[in-house]
């Protein structure tokens, strides 16, 4: 009987976790532009938790990190190049989830984009989520698997040994 | 291909007339090509001899049933485990001959299907080359020309010239799609990693509507592209108005929106050649206007439909990957105004 | 010296007391611990078959939400993930949960009543396997209800389903799900395998098995050779998504057509699993309701083997449209349009069956004349899309969805309706309503007609698999409100046989041994025969012994205190031996649970791995403890 009782309280605790997971949030409340903020201005409690513990919102993060092209300066797996890396433990104005969204939305002097005007709050959300994968902080089951890299081209020949098949530069 | 007309019409008039009142003539069964054409023969070949292996079981099934049904009445039931030999041989012969049957009837089918296949896909020479990127849930198409600025890149609506052969190439950007046009050829699949041609030979002019044929995610359901076949004159003038960029904006309110399209979210994903805005993860939106759906098929291009679209992509098409567009009033009214005149 | 009467007097002293000490030692576990520990294969069975029609309800309620929300253009009913969870899980559940283990539970309760047997070969791995089908269900239901169904098809194709477009855990629980029934199918296959070619009654040499008996082997040796191709694509994935590797991953070697050749080179032979089990319901019927032997009796056994082997070689015909050369597409064509004539010789024979028999038109029969109709049209279908042209115009269209639901419930779920109401009076004792059965055949044929028909036009105007909504002008609506409607027709006959079954046992007519009067060894038996089957091992002659003149003889001087079985050989069934069977045991629930606690904690942390490892040994340690020889096998295991 007992332990019934604890399978299924064992039981409860993952569905509710799984629920938060796998919801796909496709009408964001947080739609609004985020607009750059005073440095000193905290915004306004954002539901840092609803995108961290959403696989579909770091997987979006994942997707607008391609699109808007932040691997061109930290390079696909936050390893940096001319921007700095987003893998380690530096950070040069904040690692917490919050530094980051205003690192993302006022911009950086030396070449980070302000992107306030141009994305929603809600997708800047999503991509801290993902940013904070490369680092390990997000959960498990959370976390983004390894990116499908799409060469769009002629695939190599495995035989054709005029041109060999660059190696491939993945996490 | 002129001595076939007649033998096509006639087939075509006979699956039509079969089919009494019911309104055949749709998709795979309305071709507007001679590839679709030469599906569309198989099709009704198969169909008959299905159409004759089918009754013709049911028949044997029927008077299987009324013989042993009055076996049964006339004999009573007891069981029969060691028949006459002699029948029991007539019967074995029997089966023998409905199973040769078949396989005349089989291999004949596959020789029919085989060289059909040859026949479709004994690739003519084109001398027009297209490319088709699927992408989640949308059509990339480009032209290409013979310098590089006569590239053309549009969204969800293919051009093709009637009567002229049209290499398509096609890539997929993310997962695997699937092109189907039924009433120009059969479908085939745009794998990422891999690169595949179609050459869409197109005969009537017309309006035709293709869809992603492989499950590809949330939107699958709305990725259609529009085909517009058009007489080859009308096609060059329409390649020539699509290779001019944009026209810059005349009225003040298209300028204010122009503005706020490249340094707003719009120019994050979506590229207007002629502006600012040049960004390619979104369809392309050059001429944008000049379109007669927009979402890929979701909605008919609408100023109305435009304004629901954009303040809320996801109510049309959820799971789209194009956020809502939370502007002034005013400034959307700018914006729309600005879209209305990329024709 | 004893008189004939006094003779007589002592065998039936004897008999009695036989059965006696049989029941004793067969006896039922009891309590809740019993039930867990029970290995008893009738039982167990039965389990199997009561889960896999829960399945087939559920997998039903999937579909008919489906078609609710596809009754009308742009329908508001449901959004595309709802949607998508559905078809999932609606394929998910038909092909793995129901299909396969209802077609192995059938085997499993009668093939050993068929053959003289009391159980099958190995008693304990039937259990392990009923349990682990039963967690792999729980743990698909469990995620649907948690948001996590798997929503990506159930052929789950890359790189769709891989980590990048499909987040989360719903594709990683649909990989575990096929874990488990794998796994479970390849016991219960092998448990079949053994069983019929090792413990067939003396006598019962191959050319005098039952068809349904030689259904049920090549099926399971095609189990055997199918599914571990399954199970290694489904690693591959688990292991793209969870382990970072490059199986599918076109961009660093992979290839996304390599999930398709893996999974399709198990999923066509997967069809055919179904299907053959179902043909060897059929001639069971057939044979009995025309009152004689059937026609070609090895014409009928070859196409089985025949339809088994090329069924292994049709697998890229899913994959004509994805651009493979030319050449390799023809041969794949050549072979599914010539495994059509195996399954036509069957037709066939079945057809001069009934035309030189006495036919008695029974709800079975009734179920076996829809199977003709439907599935013919089906196979017919079936040829038009094994020509590559044809395919790609209806490939993935509703063409495809009316094709395969016209072969898997015209050529299975028919016959085995059929079967269920030829044989429930032998596994509940009583009679089904003649009237309430004819009633439902005429509401599922003329309902799954109005459901399917309709959906090869809707493929060839245009309309693709998969989509959660259409548009008003596309042309689609009528013929999917005729769909929709269908459903209900379909769903109503299926209800009347649920109505028929409940008030069967409630108060129908009690059922003898023999209802039908059929030819077969396990209509010698009581109905609900007892658990241990026979009193005496029976020795065979012929094809039909109980319409030979009865059982021509018995097994005497087996040991009534273990839980004997007679060993014959494998192609003449000679007696070889003895063989006591273990009896019942909680092992079997104990290892299931920790293989199933191990492939799900395996969806969140390769810690699994080596705590599986440790259950497992554990569990293997206390299933194979060896017992003492001879031993009286009368008390539980622990």
């Amino acid at each position: 009987m007992r332990f019934t009782g604890f399978a299924a309280g064992v039981m409860l605790l993952l569905a509710g976790a799984s629920c938060r997971r796998e919801e796909r949030r496709f009408s964001e409340p947080a739609a609004r532009l985020a607009r750059p903020v005073h440095a000193a201005q905290q915004p306004s409690g954002a539901p840092v938790a609803a995108f961290v513990d959403n696989a579909w919102s770091v997987s979006e993060g994942q997707r607008l990190y391609g699109w808007f092209n932040c691997a061109g300066c930290h390079s696909l797996a936050g390893g940096g190049g001319m921007g700095p890396p987003l893998r380690d433990a530096e950070w040069l104005y904040g690692g917490t989830p919050e530094a980051i969204h205003r690192s993302i939305v006022e911009g950086r002097p030396n070449g980070m984009p302000a992107f306030g005007t141009r994305v929603p709050d809600y997708q800047v959300w999503q991509l801290v989520a993902y940013v904070l994968s490369f680092s390990g902080r997000l959960r498990l089951d959370v976390a983004p698997g390894r990116p499908e890299s799409i060469a769009l081209g002629e695939p190599a020949s495995l035989t054709d040994r005029k041109n060999p098949r660059p190696p491939a530069v993945h996490p | 291909m002129r001595r076939h007309a007649a033998a096509r019409f006639a087939v075509l008039a006979t699956g039509a007339g079969a089919c009494g009142a019911c309104d055949y003539r749709r998709g795979a069964l309305d071709p507007a090509s001679p590839d679709a054409m030469l599906i569309q023969i198989l099709w009704w070949v198969f169909f008959w001899t299905a159409a004759f292996v089918f009754t013709g079981v049911l028949v044997a099934l029927a008077v299987a049933l009324y013989r042993g049904r009055g076996r049964a009445t006339a004999q009573g039931s007891s069981p029969d485990v060691h028949p006459d030999a002699a029948l029991e041989r007539r019967t074995e012969r029997a089966v023998l001959a409905a199973t040769a049957l078949s396989v005349v009837i089989l291999v004949s089918l596959l020789l029919a299907s085989v060289f059909g296949g040859r026949t479709l896909f004994r690739s003519p020479h084109a001398p027009l080359h297209a490319k088709l990127v699927a992408h989640q849930w949308w059509w990339e198409i480009q032209y290409h020309g013979k310098t590089a600025s006569d590239l053309v890149t549009t969204a969800n609506e293919l051009h093709l010239p009637a009567g002229v052969p049209v290499d398509v190439e096609l890539a997929s950007a993310d997962v695997i799609h699937s092109l189907w046009i039924p009433n120009l050829h059969g479908k085939r699949d745009l794998i990422p990693g891999h690169l595949s041609h179609l050459v869409l030979r197109p005969a009537r002019p017309g309006s035709y509507e293709g869809r992603c044929a492989e499950f590809c995610g949330l939107q699958h359901a709305k990725m259609d592209l529009r085909v517009i076949v058009e007489p080859p004159a009308q096609f060059s003038a329409w390649l020539t108005a699509a290779r001019r960029p944009a026209p810059p904006p005349a009225t003040a309110s298209a300028q204010r929106g122009a503005e706020i399209f490249a340094r707003g979210p719009c120019g994050m994903c979506h590229g207007v050649v002629g502006s600012k805005a040049s960004a390619s993860a979104g369809p392309d939106l050059t001429h944008f206007a000049s379109r007669a759906w927009l979402g890929a098929g979701a909605l008919p291009n609408s100023a109305l439909n435009l304004r629901a679209w954009l303040e809320d992509p996801q109510a049309v098409k959820p799971g789209v990957q194009m956020p809502p567009t939370r502007l002034p009033a005013g400034e959307l009214d700018d914006l729309l105004a600005y879209l209305g005149t990329l024709r | 010296m004893t008189t004939a009467s006094e003779r007589t007097q002592n065998d039936a002293r004897e008999d009695a007391r036989l059965r006696d000490e049989l029941a004793f030692t067969w006896q039922l576990a009891r309590g809740l611990r019993g039930w867990f520990s029970e290995t008893n294969s009738q039982v167990i069975a039965r389990r199997m078959l009561v889960t896999a029609f829960v399945f087939f309800a559920l997998g039903g309620v999937e579909a008919l939400l489906m078609r609710l929300q596809l009754m009308q253009p742009a329908n508001h009913l449901m959004g595309p993930d709802r949607y998508d969870q559905l078809f999932t899980t609606h394929g998910t559940t038909m092909m793995f949960l129901f299909a396969v283990p209802v077609m192995q539970a059938a085997g499993i309760y009668l093939v050993p009543l068929m053959i003289g047997t009391r159980s099958v070969a190995f008693p304990r791995l039937n259990a392990y396997a009923y349990y682990t089908y039963l967690f792999g269900g729980l743990l698909l239901y469990v995620s649907l209800f948690t948001n996590t169904g798997p929503d990506t098809g159930w052929f789950s194709y890359t790189p769709l389903s891989n980590s990048q477009f499909a987040p989360g855990k719903r594709v990683d629980v649909w990989s575990q799900v096929v874990t488990f029934t794998e796994l479970s199918a390849l016991a219960t296959a092998t448990n079949l395998i053994v069983t019929i070619l090792k413990l067939r009654a003396p006598g019962m040499a191959l050319s005098r098995m039952p068809l349904f008996v030689w259904a049920e082997l090549v099926t399971s040796f095609m189990v055997v050779f199918a599914m571990p191709a399954v199970m290694l694509a489904s690693m591959y994935l688990a292991m793209d998504r969870l382990v970072g590797t490059h199986f599918f991953n076109s961009a660093a070697g992979g290839d996304p057509l390599l999930w398709q050749h893996l999974f399709w080179f198990f999923g066509h032979p997967e069809v055919y699993i179904i299907f053959l089990p179902a043909l060897g319901m059929v001639s069971s019927i057939v044979v009995t309701f025309s009152r004689r032997a059937i026609v070609g009796y090895l014409p009928m056994v070859l196409s089985l083997v025949t339809t088994a082997f090329m069924g292994f070689g049709l697998w890229v015909h899913h994959m004509f449209a994805t651009g493979l050369p030319q050449i390799g597409q023809s041969f794949f064509t050549a072979a599914s349009m010539m495994i059509a004539i195996p399954s036509g010789v069957q037709i066939f024979c079945w057809i001069a069956t009934l035309w030189r028999g006495k036919i008695e038109l029974r709800t079975p029969l009734l179920y076996v004349l829809g199977f003709v109709a439907i599935f013919v049209l089906g196979g017919l279908s079936g040829v038009m899309v094994a020509s590559v042209p044809l395919d790609l115009q209806v490939h993935d269209t509703y063409f495809v969805v009316a094709h395969l639901h016209y072969v898997l419930i015209g050529g299975a779920v028919f016959p085995l309706l059929g079967g269920v109401h030829y044989w429930f009076p032998k596994l509940g004792g009583r009679l089904l309503d003649e009237r309430l059965g004819r009633v439902s055949f005429a509401l599922a044929f003329v309902g799954f007609n109005l459901v399917f028909f309709p959906m090869h036009l809707l493929g060839l105007h245009g309309m693709p698999r998969r989509v959660y909504t259409y548009r008003a002008d596309a042309g689609f609506g009528t013929l999917n409100l005729v769909a929709t409607l269908g459903v209900f027709v379909l769903g109503a006959g299926l209800l009347v046989i649920l109505v028929n079954v409940l008030r069967s046992l409630a108060r129908g007519p009690v059922a003898s041994n023999d209802p039908w009067r059929s030819a077969t060894l396990e209509w010698s038996l009581s109905s609900p025969p007892p658990a241990y089957g026979y009193v005496h091992l029976p020795c065979v002659t012929g094809r039909y012994p109980l319409w030979e003149g009865g059982i021509a003889g018995v097994v005497r001087d087996m040991d009534p205190r273990q839980r004997q079985v007679l060993v014959t050989s494998a192609l003449d069934a000679a007696p070889d031996h003895v063989y006591p069977l273990p009896g019942p045991s909680l092992w079997p629930f104990l290892a299931a649970l920790a293989s199933g606690v191990t492939i799900v904690i395996l969806l969140f942390t390769p810690w699994a791995v080596p705590i599986g490892t440790v259950l497992g040994t554990i569990c293997l340690c206390g299933w194979f403890w060896p017992r003492a020889p001879h031993e009286p096998l009368l008390a539980e295991q622990p």
